[in-house]
């Protein structure tokens, strides 16, 4: 698992990628109660708008972690919002994505980092 | 980011802290806006149960005359027409006890801001009155009315004191274990009481649609009351956050959102503390046209809105027409935890601020289906007791 600095993270299976939302994000929205996702077929840009999380108090953007085409979305969570608090890094993911540029994956955290990030904010 | 440093303290600040509240600036003070059970369980904590909510950072305050004359009746009639000129209310009719709602209004007919005001029951202190301003205003409000009044009363701060809410089904049994026979006080009345071996004002009222109770008492016997309070397992502690879906859920209005100085009392459904007496004699900021609005000339209202599908509509989202006509923007809106949906308040045209019309509500560039809805969302449910025994 790699992660950004914008508290997204991202599970590499060939060239699809699996991306949500890390533990730490989850705790921070408090209970989620709406997400809004991308269609598939959507292209996304690395570090552009992606999803939508929404708490009873605020709306907060979630960023396309890389680029490429959304090849599916969890319609689970768009029906069951809590899902995302109670597995956030796992069966609360949010959207799979077929990478369009491989290397930029080299540019995100491991779990370490990360890690060692949170400890710094 | 607001400067940590430069934020002002309740006399709970430390409380909070060590509860793990989730800390935000608010209004000058740093404030918990959730603890570790979170908005969405804080809120329905307090519709079920009872909540806590520190409101410290409000604007609690003491209006004396001067001179005083003795006679109660004389001494009331004097303080309230010092206030009145400033304020929607018919406060001479308080009666000795009671609280009263009311708005500070600018020239226009506008709303500088909502206030309660209390006349206090001890004989001898008629001539004095109780006012709780919001936080955000108090400095603005406080100088409006000092300089209204000039030497002829004092308005005393007590925002140094500490001001506490306890909301919900369960508040009035808890609080009797504490101030004997504060179950009794009705919905918008206050008196005196011993808390934890303080002095306590106790007002039977809030902002979130719940029976209970807010409290102003010395900062010293605020952190006691908060411990014992907490230590009640009906009570828990309430963030700013659920604060906020509670008093949208009831249908309030926060100032600066949904009512704010260029809103007037009619336009913001708050017609009812309009005093028709004052109104019918002319004796009103901007009389004419608030009689007028009394009448029905009214551009636009403010109405609440139930969003049918989609995202929540927050503040500043556009109410459209079938047509795409915007009709008004979303003044304050959330998800609702009572009802699992999204809620919000809007201004719109009369003819179209009617419950049941259907309309659009535009998030993030989609219109969603939306219906305007009578507020509250959720029922009142205040403390009033009947005025007498039944009739059989």
């Amino acid at each position: 698992m790699r992660f950004t600095k914008d508290h997204e993270w991202v599970e590499v299976e060939g060239d699809v990628a699996t991306v949500g939302v890390t533990a730490y994000a989850a705790e921070q929205l408090g209970d989620v109660v709406f997400v809004e996702l991308p269609a598939a077929g959507a292209a996304l840009k690395a570090g552009a708008e992606m999803a939508v999380v929404e708490s009873v108090k605020a709306a907060s953007d979630v960023y396309a972690p890389l680029s490429g085409e959304v090849t599916g979305v969890n319609g689970d969570i768009a029906d069951n919002p809590q899902t995302l608090n109670d597995a956030p890094e796992g069966s609360g993911w949010l959207v799979k994505i077929r990478l369009a540029d491989p290397a930029e994956l080299d540019a995100l955290m491991d779990r370490s980092a990360y890690e060692a990030y949170l400890r710094s904010l | 980011m607001a400067d940590a440093e430069t934020l002002l303290a309740t006399p709970l600040h430390s409380a909070h802290v060590a509860r793990g509240a989730r800390m935000t600036a608010f209004a000058g003070y740093d404030m918990p806006v959730s603890y570790p059970l979170g908005v969405l369980k804080e809120h329905l904590w307090t519709r079920a149960h009872a909540g806590l909510f520190d409101v410290s950072h409000m604007g609690p305050a003491f209006l004396r005359l001067t001179a005083p004359s003795g006679d109660p009746a004389a001494d009331h009639a004097a303080i309230s027409a010092l206030i009145e000129p400033l304020v929607s209310g018919d406060i001479a009719g308080l009666a000795p006890g009671k609280l009263r709602y009311t708005l500070l209004l600018n020239e226009t007919g506008g709303i500088l801001d909502d206030l309660m005001i209390g006349r206090p029951s001890a004989p001898g202190r008629q001539g004095e009155l109780y006012l709780v301003v919001n936080a955000a205003n108090k400095g603005a409000d406080f100088a409006l009315i000092a300089a209204a009044v000039g030497d002829a009363a004092q308005l005393v701060r007590a925002d140094d004191r500490a001001l506490i809410a306890l909301q919900g089904p369960e508040a009035a049994a808890v609080l009797s274990t504490l101030a004997p026979g504060v179950e009794r006080l009705a919905f918008m009345s206050f008196d005196a009481y011993e808390l934890m071996g303080h002095e306590a004002l106790i007002a039977r009222s809030g902002y979130t649609g719940e029976d209970g109770f807010e409290m102003l008492i010395s900062a010293e016997g605020a952190v006691k009351l908060w411990a014992a309070l907490l230590a009640d397992e009906r009570v828990e502690a309430i963030g700013l956050g659920a604060r906020d879906s509670l008093r949208l859920e009831a249908g309030l209005p926060l100032h600066g959102h949904d009512i704010d100085p260029t809103t007037s009392p009619f336009e913001g459904a708050l017609g009812f503390a309009v005093s028709k007496k004052r109104l019918k004699a002319g004796r009103l900021a901007a009389a004419a046209r608030l009689a007028a609005e009394a009448g029905g000339a009214l551009s636009r209202v403010r109405a609440g809105i139930r969003v049918l599908e989609g995202a929540p509509a927050r503040e500043g989202a556009e109410i459209v027409a079938p047509d795409g006509e915007v009709l008004g923007l979303v003044t304050s809106g959330g998800f609702s935890p009572s009802l699992s949906a999204p809620i919000a308040m809007a201004y719109l045209p009369p003819a179209q601020a009617v419950p049941g019309t259907r309309l659009g509500v535009r998030v993030r560039g989609r219109v969603q289906m939306a219906e305007v809805a009578a507020l509250p969302f959720v029922p009142q449910r205040y403390f009033r007791p009947s005025a007498g025994p039944m009739e059989v």
